[in-house]
């Protein structure tokens, strides 16, 4: 727009306030102070962000919700390596995922062939009563023949590399566990908010 | 390459498999003192890539070095972690 066109354009020119070009002597010291005082706050701001954003530290929450042997592992083996990462880590267990932080409970995970096409065998024969221990027992097998980690010495790792596992309080009274039947080390008397706060700030998050 | 090193400590993760090599490197790793080398030795083929990947991504740590080698007709990786400042 044009200045030395009066007529046209004059009302335009009139609404925009170029900010470089502010007359200081129309503010009386009142709104000098004010503006100071709503400057400070926001450079308090941008210093809390930058602390915030510079530490540069990962953040993973992963929800762990499943308690068969296949799903144990997915949270763990993820949670210890981020722990490796140097990331900050935290896994909520809820329902039967708390099987996976029960003491006893964590030793007899089973494995079902029912409904898992991948399982070598059909479904009205996985159906049967004693096939969950037979294919426990042969995924068990292969675990230790591959080397594969049990799941007490991946929460052995993930506890001495300072993951945060999570065990929901409510799901406890419900499963009507006892807070001791957990490993040592467990952090219990956690809810959802407490799940959401760290995944707010989470850089991953996961729920299996 | 490796032999220009000087390795401080030797992992030795024959026989297992992810996620231990790379979490055992890190435990090791935090042993030591800055500018040491870490030597790692494992039978997984996946901790090439995985250990790679971790010391790129993970500060205070640099690979200097890999290398797959035959020992006694079994495939052994070895990795040379070193911490840094």
């Amino acid at each position: 727009m044009s200045t030395d066109a009066p007529g046209a354009g004059a009302d335009e020119a009139a609404d925009a306030v170029d900010p470089v070009a502010v007359d200081a002597d129309s503010f009386d010291a009142e709104d000098v102070a004010a503006m100071q005082a709503e400057l400070d706050e926001l450079r308090e701001t941008v210093a809390d962000l930058e602390t915030e954003v510079g530490d540069g530290q990962k953040s993973m929450t992963i929800i762990a919700t499943k308690g068969t042997l296949d799903m144990a592992y997915p949270p763990l083996i993820l949670a210890s390596t981020a722990a490796a990462f140097g990331w900050d880590v935290v896994v909520f267990h809820t329902f039967w995922g708390l099987d996976i932080l029960h003491e006893e409970r964590s030793r007899n995970l089973q494995l079902s062939a029912v409904g898992n096409p991948s399982m070598p065998v059909p479904n009205a024969v996985a159906a049967l009563p004693f096939m969950d221990r037979v294919t426990t027992r042969m995924m068990e097998k292969r675990i230790a023949d591959n080397g594969t980690a049990s799941i007490e010495e991946l929460i052995d790792v993930s506890l001495e590399s300072g993951v945060d596992l999570q065990a929901c309080q409510m799901t406890i009274d419900l499963m009507e566990y006892d807070e001791d039947d957990f490993y040592d080390g467990v952090t219990v008397g956690v809810g959802a908010a407490t799940a959401l706060q760290h995944m707010a700030d989470a850089d991953v998050q996961l729920m299996i | 390459m490796s032999s220009e090193l000087e390795v401080t400590e030797t992992l030795d993760v024959k026989g297992e498999s992810c996620p231990m090599p790379v979490v055992k490197t890190r435990q090791a790793v935090d042993q030591l003192a800055d500018g040491e080398v870490l030597e790692v030795v494992a039978t997984d083929s996946g901790s090439m890539s995985d250990i790679a990947g971790w010391a790129e991504s993970t500060d205070g740590v640099e690979l200097r070095a890999q290398e797959e080698a035959d020992e006694g007709g079994e495939a052994v990786y070895k990795h040379y972690v070193a911490k840094v400042a």
